[in-house]
C-alpha cells in the first residue's frame, strides 16, 4: 500500500513539480528580460498557466481535491488579467 | 491500473509546459514565442487537470476538471490572438529571418484600420 503510494504519486508528482519549477524560472527570465511589453505579457501569462499546472499536481501530491477549484479560479483570473493586459498594450506605442 | 495513467498523464503535461517555457525563453521574436507558450502551454494545463481527474476518479471532481480543461483550452487561443494583435499593431519588431508577413499589405499600422480597397474577408 506505501509502496504503491510512493511509485504512482510521490514519485510522479515530484517529478512534476521539478519540471514545473524548472519552466517556472525559464518564463520568469523572459518575463525579467522583455525586450517589449508584449513578450513581458506572454511570460506572466505562461507563469499563471504554470501556476495552475503546479495547484493540479500540488491537489494530486497532496491528495487534497481542493485545490482543483483553486487551479480553475487562478485559470479565468489569469485570463482576465491577460486580456486586460492586451487591451492595455493596444492603447500605445511600444517604445 | 488509474495511478499509472494519472501518472503518465501528470508527467507529459509538465513535460509539455517544460517544453513551452523553453520555447519562451529561446525563441526570438514575439510571434514565435507565443507559438511555443500558448500551444504547448494550453495542452500542458489540460493534461495536469486530466490527471487530477483520474488520480480521485469520483463524478464530482472529474467534472470540475473537465470543465476546467474546456475552459483553458476556450480561453488560451483567444488570449494569445488579443495578445499578439495588439502586438502586430502597436509594431513589435519580427524576427529579421520572417519570410511571409500577410497583414503588412492589408493593414496601415500607424492608424491601426484596414487599408483602403482591402477587404476584411
Amino acid at each position: 500500500m506505501i509502496l504503491e503510494r510512493l511509485t504512482a504519486v510521490f514519485v510522479p508528482t515530484h517529478l512534476a513539480l521539478a519540471m514545473l519549477i524548472i519552466a517556472l524560472f525559464l518564463a520568469f527570465a523572459r518575463l525579467l528580460r522583455g525586450p517589449t511589453l508584449p513578450d513581458r505579457v506572454v511570460a506572466l501569462d505562461l507563469v499563471s498557466t504554470l501556476a495552475v499546472g503546479m495547484m493540479a499536481a500540488y491537489a494530486v501530491m497532496t491528495n487534497q481535491p481542493v485545490f482543483l477549484d483553486v487551479a480553475i479560479l487562478l485559470a479565468l483570473i489569469a485570463f482576465l488579467g491577460t486580456v486586460a493586459f492586451a487591451l492595455y498594450v493596444g492603447k500605445g506605442r511600444i517604445p | 491500473m488509474s495511478g499509472v495513467f494519472s501518472s503518465v498523464l501528470m508527467l507529459l503535461g509538465a513535460a509539455f509546459m517544460l517544453v513551452a517555457a523553453i520555447g519562451v525563453f529561446r525563441m526570438p521574436d514575439l510571434l514565435t514565442r507565443m507559438h511555443a507558450s500558448t500551444k504547448a502551454g494550453a495542452l500542458g494545463g489540460g493534461l495536469l487537470l486530466l490527471a487530477v481527474a483520474v488520480h480521485f476518479g469520483e463524478l464530482g471532481i472529474t467534472s470540475r476538471a473537465v470543465a476546467g480543461v474546456a475552459f483553458v483550452i476556450l480561453t488560451a487561443p483567444v488570449a494569445a490572438h488579443m495578445i499578439g494583435r495588439a502586438a502586430y499593431l502597436t509594431g513589435v519588431p519580427l524576427w529579421e529571418g520572417t519570410i511571409v508577413d500577410e497583414l503588412r499589405e492589408r493593414y496601415s499600422t500607424r492608424s491601426r484600420t484596414p487599408n483602403p480597397g482591402t477587404t476584411q474577408d
